[in-house]
C-alpha cells in the first residue's frame, strides 16, 4: 500500500508546489469579473472568468488602495499577482496585487515601463526643470486650434494679463498624428525662440486618448525644449508622461494659464506700493537729516555763538592786563633808574655848584658859556649868574694867566 | 550703489528689474544711508519702477496661430476663436 497523505498534508503539499512555481507566484491575467463581494474587512472577493473557464480571487485591503478605479461585476481587467492555495477549501486562487481595466492594460504597462526607463535616464530630474520667466513677453500654446482648451487658455490669460502674447501652434491632440505634431511644434518654437514659455496642453479623456503625450518622443522632445513647457493634460487626476518631463504640470489648461501669465493689475498695484515704499522710505530719511540737523543747531555752539567770543575776548583782556602789569612793572624799574640818574644829574649840576659860591659867566648876546679868558675881550658884555640871581657886567680888562699864554 | 548704468540701456528684463527695485527699496527702508545716497536710490528706484510699468505695457496684445507649410516656412496670423466648435473638455 502507497504512502497515506491527510487531507491537510496533501493541500499543504499542492500549495508548496504551486507557491515555488515562478511563473505563478508573479502572472497577469486578463479575465471578467464575476461573483464581485466588498468584505465588511475591507478584502474583495471576485472570480475572474473568460467563456470557457474561471478562477477565484481575492484582493486583501491593502493593496485595494492602490485601486484608480472601482471594480464591478462585468468589467474586464487585467489583473496581476500570485497564484495559491486556501488549504482550507482545497481551493487555488488568484491573490491579486495589482488591478486595471482591460483594455487600458497594456498601455498602462507600456506607461509604467517608459515612465521607469526615462526616470532612470534623469528626464524627471528636479535639477533639470527650467524656471519659468517671471512675465513672459510671449506664450507658445501647442494644443488644437478647436474646442475649449485654446479657449480657456485665451480667456484666462486675457482676463489676467489684457495685452497678453499667444502664438497657438495647432496640434492633433489624440491620434496617430498627434506626437509627431507635438515634436514639430516644440522644435519649430524652440527655433524661431518666438515665445519665451510654451503650454502643452489637451483637455481630458481616456488613457487612449491621452495617449500621445505618453509617447517617447514627445517626452525627449519636451526634455530638449530650451524653452521651458508647462504641460496640461486631461484632468487633475490624468499623470501623463508629459507631465513628469515638462517643467511645471499644471492640472488644467486654465491652471496652465494662470501659472504662466502673471496678473498685470497685481504687478501694477505691486510697482505703485513699491513707489510708495520709495517715497516714503526717503521722506522719512530726510526727516531723519532733518531731525539730525536740528539736534546739531540746537546745540550750544549754535545756541550761543558768541560764547566762544566772549571767551575770547575775556582771554585777550587778561592778556592785555598782564601786559600792562609787566609794562608798568617795567616803567618802575625805569623810573627808579631815572630818579637815580636825576640825582646824579642834581650832584652834577652846575646849579648846584653854584651854591657852593661859584658862577657861571656868559657873554651877551649869546650867551655862550664863558670858559676862558680867550671867550672874551675888553668891552664885552658878559652875564654873572650866581645861585641867587644874576649880575650884568662889562669885561674891563683880560688878563691871562702865564702857563696859559705859554700855550 | 552696484547699478548706475541706464536700465534701458542694459535691457533688464522685467524680473532683474523688480528685483533690484525691491532691494533699494529696503535698503531705503533701513535708513542706514546719507542724504546723498537715499537720493541716489531713490531716482534709481523710480527709474526702475517706470522701465517694469512700461514693460508691462509694451506687450503687444497679439493671439495668433502659426501655420507651416510643406516647405517648412511658418507664417503667423491672427486666431479667433470659433465659437461654433466649443465645446467642453471636462
Amino acid at each position: 500500500m502507497q504512502y497515506v497523505l491527510t487531507v491537510s498534508e496533501l493541500n499543504r503539499y499542492i500549495k508548496e508546489i504551486i507557491s515555488g512555481d515562478l511563473i505563478l507566484s508573479n502572472i497577469w491575467v486578463k479575465g471578467e469579473i464575476s461573483n464581485y463581494k466588498y468584505h465588511y474587512s475591507g478584502h474583495i472577493y471576485f472570480t475572474l472568468k473568460d467563456e470557457k473557464s474561471l478562477i477565484k480571487c481575492v484582493m486583501f485591503k491593502g493593496q485595494t488602495y492602490g485601486l484608480k478605479f472601482s471594480p464591478d461585476n462585468g468589467m474586464k481587467v487585467l489583473a496581476k499577482g500570485y497564484v495559491s492555495v486556501y488549504e482550507r477549501d482545497g481551493q487555488y486562487q488568484l491573490y491579486v496585487e495589482e488591478m486595471q481595466p482591460d483594455g487600458l492594460g497594456n498601455l498602462y504597462l507600456a506607461f509604467e515601463q517608459l515612465k521607469k526607463k526615462l526616470e532612470q535616464e534623469g528626464l524627471f530630474d528636479v535639477s533639470r526643470k527650467k524656471r519659468l520667466p517671471y512675465l513672459p513677453s510671449s506664450i507658445g500654446v501647442i494644443t488644437s486650434s478647436t474646442g475649449a482648451v485654446i479657449r480657456d487658455i485665451i480667456n484666462v490669460a486675457t482676463r489676467r494679463f489684457p495685452n497678453v502674447n499667444i502664438k497657438l501652434y495647432p496640434v492633433a491632440v489624440q491620434g496617430e498624428q498627434a506626437a509627431p505634431t507635438i515634436c514639430r511644434a516644440i522644435e519649430v518654437f524652440n527655433r524661431l525662440k518666438c515665445v519665451d514659455v510654451i503650454i502643452l496642453a489637451r483637455g481630458g479623456g481616456s488613457l487612449e486618448d491621452l495617449w500621445p503625450f505618453n509617447e517617447e518622443v514627445v517626452a525627449r522632445s519636451i526634455f530638449k525644449s530650451e524653452i521651458p513647457i508647462v504641460s496640461a493634460v486631461g484632468h487633475e487626476t490624468d499623470f501623463t508622461i508629459a507631465d513628469f518631463v515638462s517643467d511645471v504640470r499644471a492640472p488644467t489648461p486654465s491652471a496652465a494659464a494662470e501659472i504662466v501669465v502673471p496678473e498685470k493689475r497685481i504687478l501694477k498695484q505691486k510697482i505703485t506700493d513699491i513707489r510708495m515704499r520709495l517715497l516714503n522710505a526717503v521722506i522719512k530719511n530726510i526727516s531723519i537729516n532733518r531731525m539730525k540737523y536740528s539736534k546739531l543747531t540746537e546745540s550750544i555752539v549754535f545756541k550761543q555763538p558768541y560764547n566762544r567770543i566772549n571767551n575770547e575776548r575775556i582771554r585777550l583782556d587778561n592778556l592785555n592786563k598782564y601786559m600792562c602789569s609787566a609794562l608798568i612793572n617795567k616803567h618802575d624799574i625805569v623810573k627808579m633808574r631815572i630818579v637815580f640818574l636825576i640825582d646824579k644829574l642834581n650832584m652834577l649840576s652846575p646849579l648846584n655848584v653854584l651854591t657852593r659860591g661859584y658862577s657861571i659867566v656868559r657873554s651877551k648876546p649869546g650867551n655862550n658859556l664863558v670858559k676862558s679868558v680867550y671867550d672874551v675881550y675888553p668891552g664885552n658884555k658878559i652875564e654873572i649868574i650866581l645861585k641867587d640871581g644874576k649880575i650884568d657886567a662889562l669885561v674891563e680888562a683880560c688878563h691871562y694867566d702865564e702857563k696859559e699864554r705859554e700855550e | 550703489m552696484e547699478n548706475k548704468e541706464s536700465v534701458e540701456n542694459k535691457n533688464m528684463t522685467f524680473e532683474e528689474a523688480m528685483n533690484e527695485l525691491e532691494e533699494i527699496v529696503q535698503k531705503l527702508e533701513k535708513g542706514e544711508l546719507s542724504l546723498d545716497e537715499s537720493i541716489e536710490y531713490f531716482q534709481r528706484g523710480i527709474e526702475l519702477s517706470k522701465y517694469c510699468s512700461k514693460k508691462l505695457d509694451e506687450i503687444e496684445k497679439r493671439i495668433t496661430v502659426l501655420i507651416e507649410d510643406e516647405n517648412g516656412n511658418i507664417k503667423e496670423e491672427p486666431f479667433e476663436i470659433k465659437t461654433e466648435e466649443r465645446m467642453s473638455y471636462k
